[in-house]
């Protein structure tokens, strides 16, 4: 789909001058060839690049971690260190802060999350897999509806049901009357925008991101042609180009990071109410 | 230029009207990738649970645990050290008191006994002195008592030569020659126990 979209508008050898219009990248940068497909049940499953990679930075963290951590010594080493480094960023600087102490049952939760999210997105500037794996608006989706459906619960579970919808929907110091206009507000903003806004935020910057490197990617090439103005123009957009990929490193790690402490909130709000 | 700008509008209009209907959103969800996704998101979370996780969170509970084991030895030690150098200080003021207490005895029975021979040596040297005395007045009393005879025996004798021999068997001579030797054995006990 995506390559016939370039061919379409022009292909490779499209370039300034040479009678063809800038083939600005669209929504069909991010849609792929699907490489296979199975059926279970009556649902198909479609296997594409994304879903590759999805599975590469899976096979990558488990890999990594429990190779990490299969005979972990008192005086750490190696790769231990950095996996330590790692979980304890976790442990201290999101549970603990975030949850307290009861936070380091969440540790495993948090950490997943953490290092699948950072590094689906960190495909995005790996050479040859180039797509954020998370700008697929389905993977974030489907990270936002698992931290739902834990944080609800546990809610549910540790205040009691009415209790836990007398805390969301109520919040105390507000006078009575206000409860009219404030219990459908708290309804809407924590059980339907925040998950949707968890998702999207993910989804949008990712998005955004490998949308920007692309049109200065393809910028580069385009303007990359016989006239003075042509070769300056494709030196400055392969700059911005290279300048927005290191932008977009710190941006993907930003991202899971805030993804990761969202879902220890939501957690902690639904453990400590009274917060 | 107003060739590239033709081939621009024909680029739009081409994915616009070819790619229009059938391109999916950007936002549609399909739910075999959702499925996909949490899939993805268990396998981490379960791999990591159950194999990688818990091994650290031991290891760092085990590290812990010997850092805080390590505290409470060094204490431990310093607390026995103290407890140690507290008996030895004690001791070492016993031991002190003790030989304080053994030099006062010690001083204490040099001087007493250097009084005990010092009378001693002074009774000796009194018992010497009397003994001596009492000699000493012994004999000059004999001294003078055969002194005294002596005289006595002398002065008649004088006598006897300076008056004639006839005297010599008068017994009122005799008398009176007593007499004066009495007088002047009293004189000279009187004058022995004027000297005394």
């Amino acid at each position: 789909m995506s390559a016939e979209a370039v061919v379409a508008s022009g292909g490779l050898d499209c370039h300034l001058n040479s009678g063809c219009g800038f083939p600005a990248p669209g929504a069909e940068i991010f849609l792929f060839d699907r490489l296979a497909a199975f059926t279970i049940g009556n649902l198909e499953f479609h296997i594409t690049k994304v879903t590759v990679l999805l599975f590469i930075v899976v096979a990558i963290i488990l890999a990594f971690f429990i190779y990490a951590f299969r005979k972990p010594k008192l005086v750490p080493r190696g790769a231990q260190n950095v996996g330590e480094m790692a979980y304890l960023f976790i442990r201290d600087g999101i549970a603990r802060d975030t949850i307290g102490k009861d936070g380091d049952k969440f540790v495993p939760f948090l950490f997943s999350f953490f290092f699948l999210v950072w590094l689906t997105n960190f495909m995005g500037i790996v050479p040859f897999a180039q797509i954020p794996v998370t700008s697929i608006f389905a993977i974030p989706v489907a990270f936002a509806l698992i931290v739902y459906v834990t944080w609800v619960p546990i809610g549910i579970y540790r205040q009691g049901f009415f209790g836990f919808f007398k805390n969301l929907l109520f919040p105390p110091g507000v006078p009575k009357a206000m409860y009219v206009l404030l219990a459908p507000l708290e309804f809407l903003s924590n059980l339907i925008v925040r998950p949707a806004t968890h998702a999207i935020r993910l989804f949008a910057n990712m998005f955004a991101g490998h949308l920007l490197i692309a049109t200065f990617s393809i910028a580069a090439f385009y303007l990359l042609s016989a006239s003075v103005i042509g070769l300056l123009g494709s030196a400055a957009s392969f700059t911005v180009a290279v300048a927005l990929t290191g932008f977009e490193a710190l941006i993907q790690a930003l991202q899971a990071y805030i993804f990761t402490l969202l879902a220890a909130v939501y957690i902690a709000g639904a453990l400590h109410p009274e917060h | 230029m107003i060739n590239v700008i033709a081939a621009a509008q024909a680029a739009v209009s081409a994915a616009g009207g070819e790619g229009g209907e059938e391109m999916p959103s950007v936002l549609a969800v399909p739910i075999d990738e959702l499925i996909i996704g949490i899939i993805a998101f268990l396998i981490v979370f379960g791999g990591l649970a159950k194999f990688a996780l818990p091994n650290i969170k031991r290891t760092l509970a085990e590290r812990a645990d010997a850092i805080e084991g390590g505290i409470e030895r060094a204490a431990k030690a310093e607390a026995e050290a103290n407890a140690l150098a507290e008996q030895y200080r004690q001791q070492m003021a016993a031991a002190r008191e003790e030989a304080a207490a053994i030099r006062t005895q010690a001083q204490a029975d040099r001087s007493s006994m250097i009084e005990e021979a010092r009378a001693e040596a002074r009774a000796a040297a009194q018992a010497v002195t009397a003994q001596a005395e009492a000699q000493i007045a012994a004999e000059r009393s004999q001294a003078t008592a055969a002194l005294t005879h002596q005289i006595g025996e002398l002065a008649v004798t004088l006598a006897g030569k300076v008056v004639g021999q006839s005297l010599t068997d008068d017994a009122r001579v005799r008398e009176t020659v007593d007499a004066f030797i009495s007088d002047l054995e009293r004189q000279a006990a009187a004058q022995g126990s004027a000297q005394q």
